[in-house]
């Protein structure tokens, strides 16, 4: 560091310093807090923050978007997707097309909600919802089945224990 | 000295206690509430009333915390290491006096446990005790880096008693007494603060310095010597250490206010004569843990080898030239039919000459410069 530039070195100059830093930080008291009590307050999530868990979308007539084709769990950096596809019954199809999900699992312990694999979806069949309250209590709870993943999430703030010790 | 004097007696002894226990429950929620609201957070929110609760709740975990006795640790030394460290600031604040007084029972009680003929030296020799639990509990873990931050705090704490004491000595040469009821009767007319300026500069210093508060909290150094002294401390031991540091930090600000800011000493309406002195008290004392909060929130933590040289180069060389100055200003008058004022007011035209003089550069590199 070069000498040109510095301030000469003088005990007023040094104590007015230190004066001057604690003004600043006593400043700082009047601003208003950038924090708010989380459980008791839910601030208000932009509408297009997608950065919570997914949802399976369906068409409008009921049929599963999903085709099973995997991409997802191909895209995926942290082997959080397991599907398994099969040719659809042509009599009563779950998904419009040839073949559809059997099975869907995404395990939470490893999604590290980076939406790659939203990006991936071939039919849009895979979101991301705003909802980031997911806590559970065993490593089974935490990979979400097909039948869950095709329900909507709660409301935030909802989950049993998000409320606990208010 | 009949049954409703002892009784009196235990029960003044008790309220203290517990109310010096309570200012700390409360300090410490303050502390934490300010910082928070310097940092645009909330603080805590949750136990009792915006939080308020908070201490206590924390302290009823760390005593239903296990604690731990380290296979290396000298027994009896670990256990009562803690008690030394939280007693001084209790028996310390017994000497001061937070108000004036009040007739129960026709009895006239005084808001001060005992008025000791040495009070200053009394603080002084509980401040020293201070440093025994540090220095103690960092031995006797049998372990390296309480060991460490042992040795870090006691050269810390001794060295800055010294200029603690010349601060003091100050003090009790303007007012020529050492007992705290007397220093307050003596600032009737105007505080200490004023004619002994530097003096409670120095004093506020070393007041940090010997509580192990940031911006001087080497002993505990969380990111260096992994909470120093008392790493190997959990559970109740360690809730006593907790406490006596904060309790000395209560203690060390009523002090300041005795010998500096006027004790109880304000503007009172005429009723309740007994309470305003209190309300003043607290209100002081508060303010000046203000400072040390604010103090705290905005300085980084010093280096070490720069903290020693600030005690021993600048703070106590300044210090020893203040008693001379002090010296000066008590015996002048006396010689040369001068009241204290007119001294006083040369003694700020020199004191503001010299300041001048500092802002004229050496042209030297400074320590830093030269060493860099």
């Amino acid at each position: 560091m070069s000498d040109e530039g510095r301030r000469e070195r003088t005990f007023l100059g040094d104590t007015g310093a230190v004066l001057k830093g604690m003004a600043t930080v006593f400043k700082q008291t009047f601003r208003p807090d950038d924090t708010e009590e989380y459980p008791k307050v839910i601030a208000e999530i932009p509408e297009r923050a997608h950065t919570g868990r997914h949802l399976l979308n369906r068409h409008e007539n009921g049929l599963e978007k999903c085709i099973g084709c995997e991409l997802c769990a191909f895209a995926c950096p942290a082997d959080a997707i397991w599907v398994e596809g099969e040719d659809n019954d042509p009599e009563n199809p779950t998904s419009p097309g040839e073949r559809y999900a059997k099975d869907y699992q995404i395990n939470y312990l490893r999604c590290i909600m980076c939406g790659l694999c939203v990006e991936a979806c071939p039919t849009r069949a895979l979101t991301l919802t705003s909802y980031f309250e997911m806590s559970y209590t065993s490593r089974e709870d935490a990979i979400l089945t097909k039948e869950q993943l095709l329900e909507p999430p709660p409301e935030l703030g909802t989950t049993p224990g998000a409320k606990e010790g208010l | 000295m009949d049954w409703l004097d002892w009784l009196l007696l235990v029960a003044r002894v008790v309220i203290v206690f517990f109310a010096l226990l309570i200012s700390v429950l409360l300090y410490i929620w303050f502390e934490r509430k300010v910082i928070a609201d310097m940092q645009t957070r909330m603080g805590p929110m949750r136990a009792g009333p915006r939080g308020l609760l908070i201490t206590l709740a924390d302290g009823i975990k760390l005593f239903f915390k296990e604690g731990i006795l380290p296979t290396n640790a000298d027994r009896p030394v670990y256990l009562i290491a803690p008690v030394l460290a939280m007693f001084p600031g209790f028996l310390a604040f017994a000497t001061i006096p937070f108000g004036t007084s009040i007739t129960l029972w026709g009895r006239k009680l005084e808001f001060q446990l005992v008025d000791l003929d040495i009070g200053i030296l009394w603080v002084l020799a509980m401040t020293s005790i201070m440093v025994y639990g540090v220095v103690l509990a960092g031995w006797s873990s049998g372990s390296n880096y309480p060991l460490l931050g042992a040795v870090r705090s006691s050269a810390q704490m001794i060295s800055y008693e010294v200029a603690m004491g010349l601060s003091l000595v100050a003090v009790l040469m303007y007012s020529g007494h050492l007992s705290f009821s007397e220093i307050v009767a003596a600032q009737d007319r105007v505080w200490n603060v004023v004619p002994m300026f530097p003096a409670f500069v120095i004093y506020l210093i070393c007041a940090i310095a010997e509580t192990n508060r940031p911006p001087f909290d080497l002993a505990e150094a969380e990111t260096e010597l992994v909470a120093g002294f008392h790493t190997e401390y959990s559970g109740i031991t360690f809730a006593m250490f907790f406490l006596g540091e904060y309790v000395a930090t209560v203690t060390v600000a009523a002090i300041g206010v005795t010998l500096f800011l006027g004790g109880w000493r304000g503007p009172a309406p005429d009723f309740l004569p007994w309470l305003w002195p209190l309300l003043w008290f607290l209100f002081k004392v508060t303010a000046v843990i203000y400072v040390f909060v604010l103090i705290r929130a905005t300085l980084p933590r010093v280096r070490y080898d720069r903290l020693m040289a600030f005690g021993w180069k600048v703070l106590i060389p300044f210090g020893l030239v203040w008693i001379l100055i002090t010296g000066a200003i008590v015996v002048l008058p006396d010689h040369l039919d001068l009241d204290r004022g007119t001294v006083l007011t040369w003694a700020a035209i020199a004191l503001g000459v010299t300041l001048l003089l500092s802002f004229v550069p050496t042209g030297r590199k400074t320590h830093e410069e030269a060493t860099r």
